[in-house]
């Protein structure tokens, strides 16, 4: 049973840093800046009108 | 007596809690006043962080970027090859806080638990019904996030946001609603797809008036993804079991309709906390780490 808690506390940590390290891949490969260009212009699809 | 009144007391605290959570977190996702009166989206850098939850980008008060617009964008017609920066954005939330964005920090999610306010009859979805209709929200995020936007493109080669154009009821609500009464171009362009998106709007928001959030629980692509999630997510619930009485007031206080005492983490609780208010005897806690004596079900760990 401890040894099952550990490998959930490895798995939790591990999952984080996955998540960290795709944000950062994510920034390196400018993929912040294509969400800012569609995210600054009205989204006609979104409210209903494209 | 006084322990029961004691104990309304401790829930209405909780809910209060749940609410004063619930309105910053929305206050903050929603921040551009200006917007609101200018009839015009902000676009400052914040935008190109998403946020948690449901909020779409084209609502004027938003500061940040949705993130099921932001993804179906990046994975549209799978030009812009993995996308890293929203899926890890996404996962970073999961593993930290699990559903409890659903229940603690989405917009749509607080319009709909105030709906659910309204004293009209309540309806309870029936079982066999419920269980199978909960799986929507993953065809939801399978189908109209990812497969759609990523592989149905149109003649000229672009990509379409199918689940924001077709389904959405958040960006109808925070972004066209303003939008079109704020803008008389806007107004002259609204057709057939408005009228569809108003009407998907109105069917969900009447439902939330009997059934507690419908749109959380069927078809919500975001709450989806943070389902797959609650399981190994740092913020958990936990359940002492010497303590528990199983009298099942944690089970009909839960919104979501989680049997508590036999998936106390499963994919459907929203960490609102309406059990541990509800629980008598205090067997329900919430943590940010796990605790070192119990697992998430509260059974003590053996040395």
């Amino acid at each position: 049973m401890k040894s099952r808690s550990m490998w959930g506390k490895v798995a939790r940590i591990g999952m984080l840093a996955a998540a960290l390290l795709s944000i950062g891949a994510g920034v390196a490969a400018g993929q912040h800046r294509d969400v800012l260009q569609k995210a600054v212009m009205v989204c006609l699809e979104c409210i209903g009108i494209g | 007596m006084p322990g029961m009144h004691r104990h309304r007391l401790k829930r209405g605290a909780r809910s209060s809690f749940q609410r004063v959570v619930q309105l910053c977190a929305c206050a903050l996702f929603n921040g551009y006043a200006l917007g609101f009166q200018k009839g015009k989206i902000f676009k400052g850098p914040t935008k190109a962080a998403c946020v948690p939850v449901l909020n779409c980008y084209s609502c004027p008060g938003a500061l940040g970027a949705c993130p099921i617009g932001s993804l179906q964008g990046a994975l549209g017609g799978g030009k812009h090859g993995f996308p890293f920066y929203v899926l890890g954005t996404l996962a970073l939330f999961g593993i930290l806080l699990g559903r409890a964005v659903c229940g603690l920090l989405c917009p749509f999610g607080l319009v709909q638990d105030l709906l659910h306010k309204i004293p009209v009859p309540k309806f309870k979805v029936p079982g066999k019904i419920d269980r199978l209709a909960r799986y929507i929200k993953y065809g939801v995020l399978l189908v109209l996030v990812v497969l759609l936007p990523a592989f149905a493109l149109t003649e000229a080669g672009a990509y379409q946001p199918w689940f924001c154009k077709y389904l959405c009821p958040a960006g109808t609500l925070g972004g066209g609603i303003p939008l079109l009464l704020s803008n008389p171009a806007l107004r002259q362009a609204a057709g057939a797809l408005f009228s569809w998106k108003l009407l998907v709007l109105v069917l969900i928001l009447a439902a939330a008036c009997t059934v507690h959030r419908p749109f959380c629980k069927y078809l919500c692509p975001l709450g989806a993804f943070y389902a797959l999630f609650n399981r190994f997510s740092f913020y958990q619930l936990q359940l002492d079991r010497s303590k528990c009485t199983g009298c099942k007031q944690c089970e009909r206080a839960c919104p979501m309709g989680v049997e508590i005492t036999q998936e106390l983490n499963g994919p459907e609780c929203i960490r609102c906390g309406k059990c541990k208010a509800a629980c008598p005897s205090k067997a329900i806690s919430s943590n940010l780490a796990p605790s070192k004596t119990r697992d998430s079900l509260g059974h003590p760990e053996k040395k």
